[in-house]
């Protein structure tokens, strides 16, 4: 039998250890699963290398994994936004490392991750500073940087519904991040606003399947 | 007397240049005008970077809904026929070539093509990119709109970008406040200019040789 459902979020969260890479889901406000991330400053890992979009706003989610020092690195696209304070702050003091990938491109490592692929070549930023240190080349008469796979030991994303399989669909925009970072991390937790029986989901409206999501919980809005 | 566009009139001039039914993504800030003056008789579909084609206008007041943002992160709709999917798939559409048309802002554009829009020499805050770089390499059409100068005078379009490069040769048009210039082996070549402009005046606020068009017009916004 597999149910993937978890009772609680510590439950979902409590394996996470010091010093892992944690991919998390949502870009701006969209699709943040906030509750889960509010777990793991509970739970109490540290030293961890965060991949997300923003650099969080505010006091809450990632926000507060960097407030609370639990955050040595983060891989994001988008680090700057009204109320990134906390993020900003610990960038100037040097407290915080700062890896700078294009958008398109830090999803396309995660999903290079998560393909089983070696890495790609790409155009996006092979003639700017973020194409430093890296291999370019002419391509089909193209500039191109080689970009390697972004792999992680967890996602944490946030979906619509879920079954005991861990199918997912997930809800307008903020679905964004949540079905590229499920592929690519050893383990994938999600939380949902409700879970379902299974076959209620309409296979054809599957977005991730289950065989890429390892725990769901459910978290009532 | 010199009289340069408004921001909605450089809307409307960049609007005249897409064509019905084509698939568009237009950038934070000055681009997003244009949504806002294409007329009814073109069908538009507008990307955006999270997710959503056929994005529609911003919400009534109470009708917002946290989750349905831009790639500015403000509250939009969806329009009957659109779709949403994930950020890999938003990439793909721009990276691979198939959006017809991104219209960008920019920092600096050089004479022959070269973007820079997503960092200054300001070292003060830390760097930020988002999508810029995507979208400058993958659309089909690479449109700029940009004040022609900065605010405090100096030139916006040059021989060769001083900040850091977004792509190279990339931007097929700029428009401005004060003109209109397409991008090609031969460098900048003004279009239109707006009212009372001449070429020596353009000339002196541009810190690139500029060529006219034998045809060279006067804008028209509509």
């Amino acid at each position: 039998m597999i149910d993937k459902r978890v009772a609680t979020l510590a439950e979902a969260v409590a394996d996470v250890a010091d010093g892992a890479t944690v991919l998390v889901g949502g870009f701006g406000n969209s699709g943040v699963p906030v509750e889960l991330v509010h777990a793991l400053l509970e739970q109490g890992a540290r030293d961890l290398t965060v991949v997300t979009n923003n650099a969080g706003s505010g006091e809450t989610d990632i926000a507060a994994l960097i407030r609370e020092h639990r955050v040595r690195r983060i891989i994001c696209s988008y680090p700057r936004s009204a109320g990134s304070v906390w993020f900003e702050q610990f960038w100037r003091a040097g407290e915080i490392e700062l890896e700078l990938v294009p958008q398109g491109t830090l999803s396309e490592r995660m999903r290079a991750a998560g393909a089983g692929l070696g890495g790609f070549f790409t155009p996006t930023g092979a003639d700017s500073l973020l194409a430093e240190g890296k291999e370019v080349r002419v391509l089909d008469g193209r500039r191109q940087v080689f970009e390697r796979p972004l792999p992680a030991d967890v996602a944490l994303i946030k979906a619509d519904r879920a079954d005991r399989w861990g199918n997912l669909v997930y809800r307008t925009a903020a679905r964004n991040f949540g079905p590229t970072m499920a592929t690519a991390a050893a383990l994938t937790v999600v939380q949902v606003r409700q879970f379902v029986e299974l076959g209620e989901l309409d296979p054809e409206a599957v977005v991730t399947p289950g065989i890429f999501v390892d725990r769901v919980v459910e978290v009532a809005p | 007397m010199v009289r340069p566009l408004s921001p909605t009139d450089v809307a409307r001039r960049v609007a005249r240049d897409i064509p019905d039914g084509s698939y568009v993504n237009l950038g934070i800030g000055l681009p997003t005008l244009v949504a806002d003056v294409v007329g009814p008789d073109k069908e538009i579909v507008y990307h955006s970077e999270n997710g959503i084609l056929g994005m529609g206008p911003a919400p009534a007041a109470g009708e917002e809904d946290s989750e349905l943002i831009n790639a500015g992160k403000q509250p939009v709709t969806l329009l009957p026929g659109g779709s949403f999917f994930h950020h890999t798939d938003a990439f793909v559409m721009m990276r691979g070539g198939h959006l017809d048309v991104s219209v960008l802002g920019a920092f600096q554009v050089s004479e022959t093509g070269d973007l820079a829009n997503w960092a200054t020499d300001e070292a003060a805050l830390p760097p930020a990119v988002g999508g810029a770089m995507d979208l400058a390499v993958g659309a089909r059409r690479v449109l700029v709109v940009t004040t022609h100068t900065t605010r405090d005078g100096r030139p916006k379009l040059l021989s060769r970008c001083t900040y850091p490069l977004t792509a190279a040769a990339v931007v097929d048009r700029v428009y401005t406040d004060l003109a209109v210039l397409d991008v090609g082996p031969e460098g900048f070549v003004v279009r239109e200019v707006a009212p009372g402009v001449t070429p020596d005046g353009l000339q002196a606020v541009t810190g690139a040789p500029l060529r006219f068009a034998p045809d060279l017009a006067v804008v028209h916004p509509d």
